[in-house]
């Protein structure tokens, strides 16, 4: 292992190898509920993808189906009512209001539309002559407005989900990628450390243990050798008393008292 | 990201498109004014003699200004017009939805977000 690969500043020790691997353990339970989570997410952004091409496509037909009822309202009403409505818009009847779905943790809003009751501001519009194809030009645009909606909040989804799945991958990939490896490095380097550690001590000791070999034999030699001289020595002085002295040491009657 | 209160009050829908687009949306009733002392609507009429600082100008006051606007519909020839403003709106609220008109039919390759569809799904 090389010294310079990334690894968290720490020190070798064994509580750190603990703390290190309780969090190469949390890295991988994080990474694979967020895999889950992006996989759940990407699964309802490739639904919301195709259901935004079919709607628009219906999108195409109905709007196309809108402008002919409004060209039956400008042949039936026999001229441009567009200045005439833009003029009379006040306030608005067809209102959208947004509420909540909540998809493994991301709030996607939805638009739901509704008419407000009482306010009509084109009573007046087709009174002369083409009342009814502005009735049923009214009520082809107002489904075309749903369908706009619908399309709408899809598309408002499909525009979060984008950037919470981006953020989701980016989180993924950073822990699959950055911090679980550089976890493992820091592990790997603990362990080896540690076990550097162990060898020098191991041979620390074997030393120690040498050295106190040496000691003792040296000691012991050195004994020995003080033994023998003294040995010799009594021989010289004394190996006459000696020697038939000390053979019955129950027979030595005169020990000299021993004070402390 | 959107917040909790940021779409709670939105309710309108706004429109820029040609004339007879407007007046279809506006007889489906989604036309509103705002009271007396500004008397905003949330519509354009945009003709050939619109020119497009306006068009921009109705965009960024329905996009960014307006806090009680969900849905921008714009005619998709209309967009085009300010396809770089368009492309680089990435915001969830309001949402922009570019729909097709009369004279033009509707293409799905300019779209901007069937556009961003088709590049994530490599095509």
């Amino acid at each position: 292992m090389s010294g310079a690969a990334d690894r968290e500043a720490v020190f070798p020790t064994r509580q750190s190898l603990g703390i290190m691997k309780a969090k190469l353990k949390g890295a991988e339970t994080g990474h694979s509920l967020l895999k889950r989570k992006s996989e759940a997410l990407t699964k309802r952004f490739r639904e919301i993808t195709r259901r935004i091409d079919e709607a628009k496509r219906k999108m195409g037909r109905v709007m196309q189906i809108a402008s002919l009822s409004l060209a039956e309202v400008t042949y039936a009403v026999g001229g441009n009512i567009g200045y005439q409505i833009q003029e009379s818009a006040k306030s608005a009847r067809f209102r959208i209001r947004a509420k909540q779905e909540n998809v493994s943790g991301v709030l996607l809003p939805a638009f739901e539309s509704y008419l407000t009751e009482g306010n009509n501001d084109f009573a007046m519009t087709g009174l002369g002559k083409g009342g009814q194809q502005v009735q049923r030009c009214r009520e082809t645009y107002a489904r075309a407005v749903e369908a706009l909606v619908e399309l709408a909040s899809l598309q408002t989804a499909f525009v979060i989900l984008d950037e919470v799945i981006k953020v989701v991958n980016r989180r993924v990939n950073a822990i699959e990628h950055v911090i679980i490896p550089r976890t493992e490095n820091t592990i790997k380097y603990i362990n080896s450390e540690l076990d550097e550690i162990d060898r020098e001590e191991f041979y620390r000791l074997k030393k120690v243990a040498n050295k106190k070999k040496l000691d003792n034999a040296a000691a012991e030699a050195d004994r020995q050798h003080r033994s023998e001289e003294l040995a010799a020595m009594e021989e010289e002085n004394g190996a006459p008393e000696r020697a038939s002295g000390p053979t019955d040491l129950l027979a030595a009657e005169e020990d000299e008292d021993v004070i402390f | 990201m959107a917040s909790q209160t940021d779409f709670r009050d939105r309710q309108f829908l706004a429109v820029i498109g040609d004339e007879d687009s407007v007046t279809g949306l506006l007889l489906a009733g989604i036309g509103h004014v705002t009271p007396p002392p500004d008397n905003q609507k949330n519509f354009l009429v945009v003709d050939n003699k619109t020119d497009t600082a306006a068009i921009e100008a109705a965009f960024e006051r329905y996009t960014t200004e307006r806090k009680d606007i969900g849905i921008v519909l714009i005619n998709q020839h209309i967009a085009d017009k300010i396809r770089h403003r368009v492309d680089t709106y990435t915001q969830a609220f309001p949402t922009v939805l570019e729909i097709p008109s009369k004279d033009h039919p509707y293409d799905p390759e300019k779209d901007s977000v069937l556009r961003r569809v088709r590049r994530l799904f490599g095509e």
